[in-house]
């Protein structure tokens, strides 16, 4: 099967052909806002970090922002930084021009203020944007894709509908010769053995193993129990009673097929097959990591109903609550007809989802799209703020 | 709206989840493996929440999926309505001694 998307120049496909607006630091993130809604064709990066970080909180936040830029979604990339963050401007602009794509910078401490940095800034962007504009769809096969699966606001519906369904489509991009990266480490606790068993080698059964073990302690050394945390006040009032019930319901959205290799946090995307992003669970940390990784479409299962897309990553929104489905169809793209997991009718609704993700990887927009709500997302950073 | 009113995921299972509100009182026959159980519900079950097919004692793995979800922490007889008020985790317990596994 195939679907039409953007050639880049590091052999990837885009499904978007967005210009990138990323902020370097929230201290940015008003130029970084204003650029990307003046000039249309923009997506904006914006988030909470890039300085005042421990020394492995600004390597994150530096190999996110990279790979950010080398998301196939961008057709080029333009930084916007004030000029005395912890991270290096110039770093991220280098790491992205790795990629073959046009990346430029402006920083609002050198350009005189932030009306100086809009006006230079809004005019690279709308450079960039025409040069974009240039590039059409091309046929491409379904191989070329990266999938990134996520759930959010889940009830109990996610673990017996949307989520195996979203499954099956995994097991079938797998099949075609195309990858898929789920995560979301804190709903992994319970269900890790079941993950390790799947692992394609013992080296990566045990990182499974490490970094659920590792989320573990970071909760468990603020001296309460998680839940109310994980599960959410949400969670528990859709009937789900622990972690354990929670993850044993949300890895069935990664599928059946063996588990490839574990990726840190910001991390890229290389190989084939099934893979994992150690994540915390929450939105906005983890479709960005999601983004970072290189996905070009985002599967999204929900429960209860969770509205976000990503600004440079079309997110689908499945669900198989059917009261979720009819009250909040504003943001709901697919539902999934809640039956017994051993039902045909499951392996019909990832074909279903799977037709879906062929229809917007070639264009066709989603609810978060149509209704552009997605734009404030964060990056994960593990020490204190300083 | 649905076929059945409550779902059994594995044969293993010790609960089965609601796929309707379902009324304290009503009893329910329910497919698990190859047998039908029925199951006097003692409680209001809302949709999606769970209730059990037989007795659990208080200290004993509460099972979905096949698999532990947790504990009991008060004896459940079955057709209870289990949830938070008598199952807890055993992961992620930062207010108990044993912490990360």
């Amino acid at each position: 099967m195939s679907f039409l998307g953007y050639p880049r120049r590091d052999g990837s496909v885009g499904t978007r052909n967005y210009i990138g607006i990323l902020s370097t630091v929230s201290c940015a993130n008003d130029v970084a806002w204003w650029i990307s809604q003046g000039v249309k064709g923009c997506a904006p990066f914006l988030h909470g970090g890039g300085c005042c970080h421990t020394k492995p909180d600004i390597e994150i936040v530096t190999r996110t922002l990279v790979n950010l830029g080398w998301n196939p979604n961008l057709a080029g990339v333009l930084v916007v930084s004030l000029g005395c963050e912890s991270i290096s401007a110039d770093s991220v602009v280098e790491g992205i021009a790795g990629s073959g794509k046009p990346v430029e910078k402006v920083v609002i401490q050198k350009m005189g203020g932030a009306a100086a940095t809009l006006k230079q800034g809004s005019r690279l962007a709308r450079d960039m944007v025409a040069e974009a504009a240039k590039l059409g769809r091309e046929k491409f096969e379904d191989s070329a894709l990266v999938l990134g699966v996520k759930c959010g606001a889940s009830d109990t519906t996610s673990g017996l509908a949307a989520n195996p369904a979203v499954g099956a489509t995994c097991d079938l991009l797998i099949d075609n010769g195309g990858s898929c990266i789920f995560g979301e480490t804190t709903e992994f606790m319970g269900a890790e053995h079941i993950l390790a068993r799947r692992a394609a080698t013992s080296q990566v059964a045990d990182k499974i193993i490490e970094i659920v073990a590792r989320m573990e302690k970071r909760a468990v050394a603020m001296g309460f129990d998680m839940r109310g945390g994980q599960p959410t006040a949400g969670n528990i009032a859709g009937g789900l009673t622990t972690i354990e019930e929670k993850s044993l319901g949300a890895i069935a959205k990664g599928g059946t097929r063996p588990i490839q290799g574990v990726y840190e946090y910001g991390e890229r995307h290389h190989g084939k097959g099934l893979f994992i992003v150690d994540t915390p669970g929450r939105e906005p940390e983890f479709l960005t990591a999601l983004a970072a990784a290189g996905v070009q479409v985002i599967v999204f299962t929900t429960g209860l109903g969770a509205p976000q897309g990503f600004p440079l990553v079309p997110v689908i929104k499945v669900t198989g609550n059917p009261n979720t489905y009819k009250q909040l169809s504003e943001h709901m793209d697919v539902f999934v007809e809640l039956g017994s997991k051993a039902e045909p009718g499951i392996a019909q609704a990832g074909k279903s989802i799977y037709g879906e993700m062929l229809a917007v990887a070639s264009g066709k927009p989603t609810k978060a799209e149509t209704i552009n709500y997605g734009n404030f997302p964060n990056i994960f950073t593990i020490g204190p703020v300083l | 709206m649905f076929k059945q009113k409550a779902i059994v995921l594995d044969p293993r299972d010790n609960v089965a989840t609601a796929l309707a509100d379902l009324k304290a009182g009503e009893t329910l026959r329910l497919g698990v493996g190859d047998k039908t159980l029925a199951i006097k519900l003692t409680a209001r079950i809302p949709f999606g929440h769970k209730f059990s097919l037989n007795n659990i004692d208080s200290g004993s793995p509460v099972i979905k999926y096949g698999e532990a979800i947790g504990i009991a922490t008060a004896d459940i007889r079955a057709g209870d309505y289990v949830h938070v008020h008598n199952v807890a985790s055993a992961r992620g317990r930062g207010d108990s001694t044993g912490g990360a596994r």
